[in-house]
């Protein structure tokens, strides 16, 4: 009996999900009384892999080799269901993220386990195996079991959190025992968003609605968002209008996140709207419009001009921060 | 008795619905400020099969019964009756009267362009004399061997710029009276035409409403619809095919004006509380409910006795007058449950007020589709 | 080459979700049922490649797992320009009974879309699952696919930006927003035609599901909104650090 996480990388780093999902799978093994591995697909130094020694894991299985990089599916989910099956994993746990999305139902497959997407935090219950998760994009709450022997579930970003706890970390090499012709996934082009905080990786997004007018008034948002270290999103009439790129669409039918703050500029909050960042921590909304629906979801709001608000809210973290 | 609708019903209304609540509305604000006519819109739902919808596919419409009419003009008149005017007119004075009563070859040459919505269509009847009172018709179409030679002016013409053909009713022998009306096919290019400028109305503002100037026009005798002396009876029957889609247009007013309400009334707080809380709001919106509800029954029973082949004259005139008197006082309380904010045009609902004026006046007044109903009672 | 695309019924999106008394059932009463919009959009694209000019798309297919209520949904996919429907008679019980449902019936099809998630459980999981079941390639969260002259061309979101992928047939392609602009409405020629088409009803094979849902909870109403004036960004920050504790 074991727990399994598989741990992303991108362009041999981890990011902070990955240390989440390692504090994360710490505890379920500790709860569960049993041991635990990660698995590391493609080239990542040893220096980066000892990192999860950090967060309570003691052995990472590690393949370097880069032919991970191209993200296969079929490959990867091979690969992580033998490790799973070397170590004898009872549960595998992966990231919701779009890597983490792709893999899991095809390990589900593979081990004949019963799987989750996005579980909110720590199993409700051990037995039955219970987990929590948002349904309905975010208007309700489901407690699912999961019947089989193998347990396969992805982790909702920001549901659990950062918890150091270092022990020492064994690095174990890896081989899935696929050759080249396995990977069938051709990468003719990469287009890295660089020097930009990851929407579904970040604690704070910065977002706004139609209420900003024209695509040329973004400046202030992008300011705010880099003095907050912040990714940035927007709703969904904006990225239809082309104003910014669907990549910022947050919403029931754009991204879904839940990041600890949400600054809302300009944003009614239609009930889509709200489906995808309801899971949030802390709610801000700035709107002119005092019953705009997006103040019954907000936490704290202010009713005003967002072109007023803007460049204040920007003094005032520049001034917090010095 | 069945008050369902079958699923191809629905997925009309919920195509018309679509289309209105994600392509009207982006500029029906700006269209109804610029009194621009909605051509790229006109054109796209006649790809979707809006402009014939009742026609039979063998000459290029859509085949649908107008019970799916109703539920279509009601989803379109919601968020814009310019546009929905438009489609009735096309559908229910143009296209109806042409396929029921036109000929071969005229269905061949000019149904089929107008079903499809290659083409619009007007409806000529009303003059600066005689608005309602269609026995009185002072344009003349007078009897030339082969052709009718044409001379008087037409008010009030709904698309009068935008239609390429033109459905016209004027008099070819006078002492016959209304016996003596003709309707006329007339290409709108045909010399002689002339068109008086835009009207500058207080509603429905981006369709186009001109007056309509004939001289010395020359109509082919083959583009005659039926017998001659026939125009007057086919005008009647035109209008009272053409009343179920303006009591529709006139139900989606209300039923639009009602929605926007019913949605403003759980944001807005006054004293503490939504305003839907406030009895005063809450009954208001029960009061405007009920009446929705039957202009719907009205028209939907006048579109299922014409989809049945039963007489529908008398019972479009009821949905007609209902629904078109329902509209005026369902959007004023609506602008009235709306405050300050119902009086500017972001919000909608004066624009539908002003809107829903119209439907009391054109395609024969209140007033006439009184008269309709009380000859049919003391006949 | 054939399409197939997965088709999922679900609420309406503005729906307001309740459940029944016991909170173990979604309470289906007065819910308007629509095509769930990730696979709309991937029927859209379908659509569009099909229509191409050198197209070598023969035929669209969609396919549900749902009982016969289910079927105005199949034939709203039909309206907007699917080729034919296979609809496996049988209630979704999790992801795992329904993509093994699926895998009856996808058999001989060169390109499978699905939508990323269904937005009524969330599940992100009948198209890999599918996938994996037919043992053949996937690609997640595709933004957009090309065909030219047969080959395929793929963008894919990946944590921290997108790549554009060459890849071979046949594959299932896991869609997300961006694949298409908007989901067609459909023409009355459509919807009159969708009555002629063929639709298919499939018996649904024995598989146990290999999870259930035990119960449903509606989230915590939220504390009222903290109002701070247009003048007070500084106060809002403050709050923001010492009340919330979120900078």
């Amino acid at each position: 009996m074991s727990v399994l996480l598989y741990t992303e990388n991108w362009d041999g780093k981890f990011k902070k999900v990955s240390f989440e999902l390692a504090s994360y799978a710490a505890k379920l093994a500790a709860e569960m009384g049993v041991s635990i591995s990660a698995i590391s697909l493609g080239p990542v130094e040893e220096e980066e892999l000892t990192k999860l020694g950090n967060y309570g894991i003691p052995v990472v299985l590690s393949a370097s080799c880069s032919n991970y990089t191209s993200l296969d599916n079929q490959a990867i989910a091979h690969a992580v269901a033998s490790a799973a099956q070397q170590i004898g994993a009872t549960v595998v746990i992966l990231a919701q993220s779009n890597l983490g999305k792709a893999i899991a139902p095809r390990l589900s497959v593979k081990l004949k386990a019963g799987m989750v997407s996005g579980v909110q935090g720590l199993p409700v219950s051990l037995n039955p195996f219970t987990v929590k998760k948002m349904v309905f994009t975010g208007k309700a709450f489901a407690n699912i079991s999961i019947q089989t022997a193998i347990k396969v579930i992805t982790l909702a970003p920001n549901s659990f959190g950062v918890f150091e706890n270092p022990v020492k970390l064994t690095i174990g090499k890896f081989d899935a025992g696929l050759s080249d012709t396995d990977f069938t996934t051709r990468i003719e082009s990469t287009n890295k968003v660089t020097g930009k905080v990851l929407l579904t990786d970040a604690d704070i997004v910065v977002s706004a609605g139609r209420g900003l007018k024209a695509p040329e008034n973004w400046g202030p948002i992008e300011e705010l968002a880099a003095l907050l270290g912040a990714g940035i999103a927007c709703s969904r009439p904006v990225s239809d209008e082309g104003w910014r790129s669907h990549n910022e669409h947050v919403g029931q039918t754009g991204k879904i996140i839940s990041p600890n703050l949400y600054f809302a500029f300009g944003i009614s909050g239609a009930i889509q709207h709200l489906g995808g960042v309801s899971a949030s921590k802390c709610i801000v909304a700035i709107n002119k419009d005092k019953d705009a629906p997006i103040f019954e979801a907000a936490d704290y709001g202010i009713v005003g001009d967002v072109f007023k608000v803007l460049p204040q809210l920007i003094e005032a973290v520049k001034e917090s921060k010095s | 008795m069945n008050f369902e609708f079958t699923e191809e019903q629905l997925m009309i209304q919920q195509a018309a619905r679509d289309y209105a609540q994600r392509e009207l509305i982006k500029d029906v604000l700006e269209r109804d400020a610029k009194a621009e006519f909605p051509a790229d819109h006109i054109r796209n739902i006649a790809g979707l099969g809006f402009m014939g919808m009742m026609v039979d596919p063998k000459y290029d419409g859509s085949g649908m019964d107008t019970i799916s009419y109703v539920l279509a003009m009601e989803e379109l008149s919601k968020i814009d009756a310019s546009v929905s005017v438009i489609v009735s007119v096309n559908n229910s004075l143009v296209c109806y009267g042409l396929e029921k009563f036109g000929t071969e070859e005229q269905k061949q040459k000019y149904l089929r362009p107008l079903a499809s919505g290659k083409k619009i269509g007007a409806f000529l009847l009303s003059e600066p004399e005689a608005g309602s009172d269609a026995t009185s018709q002072r344009t003349l179409a007078e009897d030339k061997g082969d052709y009718y030679l044409v001379n008087g002016t037409k008010n009030w013409i709904t698309n009068a710029n935008s239609a390429s053909t033109y459905i016209l009713i004027a008099q070819t022998h006078p002492d016959k009276k209304h016996k003596g009306i003709n309707a006329l096919i007339v290409d709108k290019d045909t010399p002689g035409i002339s068109l008086g400028p835009h009207e500058d109305k207080m509603g429905m503002r981006s369709s186009d409403t001109h007056s309509v100037m004939f001289t010395d026009v020359k109509i082919p005798k083959a583009n005659r619809i039926g017998d001659d002396g026939f125009g007057f009876k086919f005008a009647m029957q035109a209008l009272e095919a053409g009343r179920i889609g303006i009591a529709s247009q006139a139900l989606g007013l209300a039923s639009g004006a009602l929605e926007r309400s019913i949605a403003y009334s759980k944001e807005r707080k006054a004293f503490g509380t939504i305003i839907a809380n406030h009895q005063s709001v809450a009954f208001k919106l029960a009061e405007m409910a009920v009446k929705v509800e039957n202009a719907r029954n009205l028209c939907l029973k006048a579109a299922w006795l014409k989809d049945n082949h039963l007489s529908f004259g008398i019972a479009s005139a009821m949905a007609k007058q209902y629904a078109a008197d329902i509209a005026m006082e369902v959007t004023t309380e609506a602008v009235q449950i709306h405050g300050g904010y119902g009086y500017v045009k972001e919000y909608h609902v004066e624009r539908l007020m002003r809107e829903a004026k119209l439907t009391q006046i054109y395609e024969g007044t209140s007033e006439i589709q009184k008269i309709v109903i009380s000859r049919d009672l003391l006949k | 080459m054939k399409i197939l695309v997965l088709i999922g019924n679900v609420p309406d999106t503005t729906t307001k979700v309740k459940f029944n008394a016991d909170k173990t059932a979604f309470d289906a009463n007065g819910v308007q049922w629509i095509i769930n919009p990730w696979d709309e959009l991937a029927l859209t694209r379908a659509l569009e490649l099909k229509e191409t000019a050198d197209s070598c798309i023969e035929s669209i297919v969609v396919a549900n797992v749902g009982r016969v209520e289910t079927e105005s949904t199949l034939r709203k996919a039909l309206a907007v320009g699917a080729d034919e429907a296979i609809r496996v008679d049988a209630d979704p019980k999790d992801a795992f009974y329904v993509a093994s449902q699926l895998a009856q019936v996808a058999i001989g099809f060169d390109l499978i879309f699905a939508g990323i998630e269904a937005s009524d459980y969330n599940g992100a999981a009948v198209g890999g699952m599918l996938a994996e079941l037919l043992a053949i390639q996937s690609v997640s969260a595709v933004s957009g696919i090309q065909l030219e002259n047969g080959s395929l061309k793929i963008n894919r979101e990946i944590d921290g930006g997108s790549q554009t992928l060459a890849m071979n047939l046949p594959l299932l392609a896991i869609v997300q927003k961006g694949i298409a602009k908007e989901p067609r409405i459909p023409a009355m020629r459509g919807i009159m035609m969708a009555r002629s088409k063929k639709l298919t009803v499939a018996t649904p094979i024995e598989v146990e599901p290999l999870t259930s849902i035990l119960s449903f909870e509606l989230p915590a109403p939220k504390a009222s909104c903290k109002l701070v004036a247009e003048d007070q960004a500084k106060e809002l920050i403050r709050l923001l650090h010492e009340e919330a504790k979120v900078l």
